[in-house]
């Protein structure tokens, strides 16, 4: 393990049931590197990432995270997700929580900030994701891209090192994709270390330090994006950008 | 242009009260018909209804202006032609419907309690009640005050409870009864949807096993078993063994009806509560029982007004609520005969409890709707 990686799996294997989804995974990840994952659906990059916060159990190998081996051990998996902040598909924001209220939860009950603190931190988190006129509004009010840009809010509100994406884009109209992917290169020009899985090639290319590719539970192909999309190694790798490049 | 966008109005047979009605009752021959003959029926019931039970009916005095004081001097019992309802039985044994047998000189402590009790509910029928956090807490110390005030004790002469009756026993059985199973019924759900093996069987034998008995069952249970279970030299009170299987019985009703709302939140929403660093109470308690019970709201009021109703099985094992004591009115010889007047007061007031609970979970179900589902159709 190289001194400055933040994250590092080392030989993780998982099986739902007989299914063996992660098969001998390994992956370095560096402060303020920006990795994005991509790979066919059912691949597992969605279930490496849920190990990293352990929103998945991994049954082989070994994880840290910033230092803190992802055991069994309950007090140590709080203070990865502490570190961690997480973005879902679908958005998973609380439905019955005002804006405000979804970003300060965390904030004042797993952070004990007091409230007032809280509801400041709320309102520059929304004016970075650019919409802090929504701020009272519920979450069923709001379009897709608008709840997904609450769910990064509400992920920043944490203060984490680590952002993970699990397919942000995927559940957005095409003309919500953009306004979400603007604040996730914010982001990532910021300095935030961020695993990313997605579609979004162009995203990919703009902000991404090392494409990691996964088909069948394994890590096929890593590399820099500039030879990942114009000299790839591997043949899956090949067919996978052509496929997915000629849509 | 203009005339294109003018504002087109609905054709006007179709809104206001005549196109509601035209929509509702007259919309077809079949439709038309059913409403005259539902009116015809109304027609014919209505004032036979209001006759009976109020222009015709005795309230203190027969129609010769004498005092009732048995069921003889009933004007219907006079004169069978002309009397409606004898009202009078439920004004002479007021007292014991409202009371039971507790002692004259202390039923103020039972007033104060009745007139806490609509206090303490108060911060929870009206949300935007000012100061709704301190009548809060006095709701939840309520029921320590209650205790006192109708047991004894910190000054109080003590008042058996075998001395309770009427709607007293009637409400205090119901509001315990629903009060308590509440949370453990919330605990129990959590329970059996626990990941350790041996919280969910416990808790799934539990609920098994209480909802599989019938309420009487568990009365009785109550009644001869539980002084078994406990050492030597402890009484129990016959109320509250009645209370505990009243308890369970409802807690794992409730347990049932809450464990539905919990299966109704998608997993998304416990990942991203653990995402965010929350531990097991704290996701549950903010994020998922909000959730769960809000939409569990109609059967949660379901359940609770079949219990309410319930409480009068405990005239099995001696415990005269509103209806024990309305069949013990019964069973005087000076009120013989008179069970239309006894039952139509005791329906009318537990009614009269029950409505206001269906009431108040359409409320709440409008009110917390404004959270939820406001999607942008």
């Amino acid at each position: 393990m190289s001194e400055e990686s933040i994250i590092s799996l080392k030989n993780v294997n998982k099986w739902f049931g007989d299914f063996h989804v992660l098969q001998d995974v390994n992956l370095e990840v560096k402060k303020k590197e920006r990795i994005v994952v991509c790979g066919p659906s059912g691949s597992g990059k969605s279930t490496m990432i849920r190990c990293i916060n352990r929103l998945e159990e991994h049954q082989e190998g070994s994880i840290v995270v910033d230092g803190i081996e992802l055991t069994g051990n309950l007090k140590n998996i709080d203070n990865v997700r502490k570190e961690v902040g997480m973005v879902f598909q679908q958005f998973n924001l609380f439905p019955h929580l005002s804006v405000k209220e979804n970003i300060t939860l965390a904030p004042i009950w797993v952070k004990k900030m007091p409230k007032a603190e809280a509801e400041e931190l709320a309102m520059r988190q929304l004016e970075i994701v650019k919409i802090p006129e929504q701020a009272n509004k519920y979450p069923g009010q709001l379009s897709g891209g608008q709840q997904q840009r609450v769910a990064i809010a509400r992920s920043l509100a944490m203060n984490p090192n680590i952002m993970l994406f699990d397919e942000p884009t995927s559940a957005l109209d095409p003309e919500m994709i953009k306004e979400v992917l603007d604040v996730m290169v914010d982001l990532a020009n910021g300095g935030m270390t961020m695993i990313v899985v997605t579609h979004e090639m162009g995203f990919a290319k703009t902000v991404a330090d090392r494409m990691v590719f996964m088909d069948e539970g394994k890590i096929v192909e890593e590399a820099s994006p500039d030879k990942f999309f114009n000299n790839p190694e591997s043949d899956r790798t090949k067919l996978f950008l052509s496929q997915i490049l000629h849509q | 242009m203009n005339e294109m966008n003018e504002v087109r109005k609905p054709p006007v047979a179709t809104t206001g009260f005549i196109g509601w009605l035209r929509i509702n009752l007259f919309f077809n021959w079949t439709n038309s018909l059913i409403t005259l003959f539902v009116i015809y029926c109304l027609y014919q019931f209505i004032p036979w209804i209001l006759d009976w039970t109020i222009f015709s009916a005795d309230f203190k005095y027969n129609y010769l202006g004498e005092q009732i004081t048995n069921q003889e001097m009933c004007s219907r019992n006079l004169d069978p032609e002309n009397g409606g309802a004898c009202w009078a039985v439920i004004y002479v044994r007021f007292y014991q419907f409202i009371y039971g047998f507790y002692p004259k000189v202390e039923v103020w402590r039972v007033n104060i309690a009745y007139a806490m009790l609509a206090l303490a509910l108060l911060p929870l029928l009206y949300a935007k009640l000012p100061y709704r956090k301190y009548f809060l807490y006095f709701t939840y110390i309520f029921p320590v005050i209650a205790y006192f005030l109708l047991n004894g004790g910190l000054g109080f002469t003590e008042v058996s409870t075998n001395k309770w009756g009427g709607l007293l026993v009637t409400l205090v059985l119901g509001c315990t009864g629903i009060a308590l199973a509440f949370p453990i019924g919330i605990m129990l759900a959590l329970g059996r949807r626990s990941k350790l093996p041996v919280i969910s069987m416990m808790c799934t034998l539990f609920i098994e096993f209480i909802r599989g008995v019938p309420l009487i069952t568990l009365l009785f249970f109550g009644m001869v078993m539980l002084p078994l279970f406990l050492p030597e030299g402890i009484d129990m009170d016959g109320l509250v063994r009645v209370l505990v299987a009243v308890t369970l019985f409802q807690s794992a009703y409730m347990a049932e009806v809450i464990r539905g709302g919990l299966q109704a939140i998608p997993p998304g929403q416990y990942e991203a509560a653990k995402s965010l660093g929350m531990s097991y109470w704290r996701m549950n308690l903010l994020i998922i029982l909000p959730q769960a019970i809000r939409i569990s709201i109609p059967p949660i009021v379901n359940t609770s007004i079949g219990l309410f109703k319930d409480t009068t099985l405990v005239i099995i094992v001696g415990i005269l609520d509103l209806l024990g004591i309305g069949r013990g009115t019964l069973a005087d010889t000076n009120w013989l005969g008179l069970s239309y007047e006894i039952y139509f007061f005791v329906s009318l007031v537990f009614f009269i409890f029950t409505f206001g609970m269906s009431r108040y979970s359409l409320y709440l179900e409008k009110k917390l709707k404004t959270g939820i589902n406001m999607g942008a159709d």
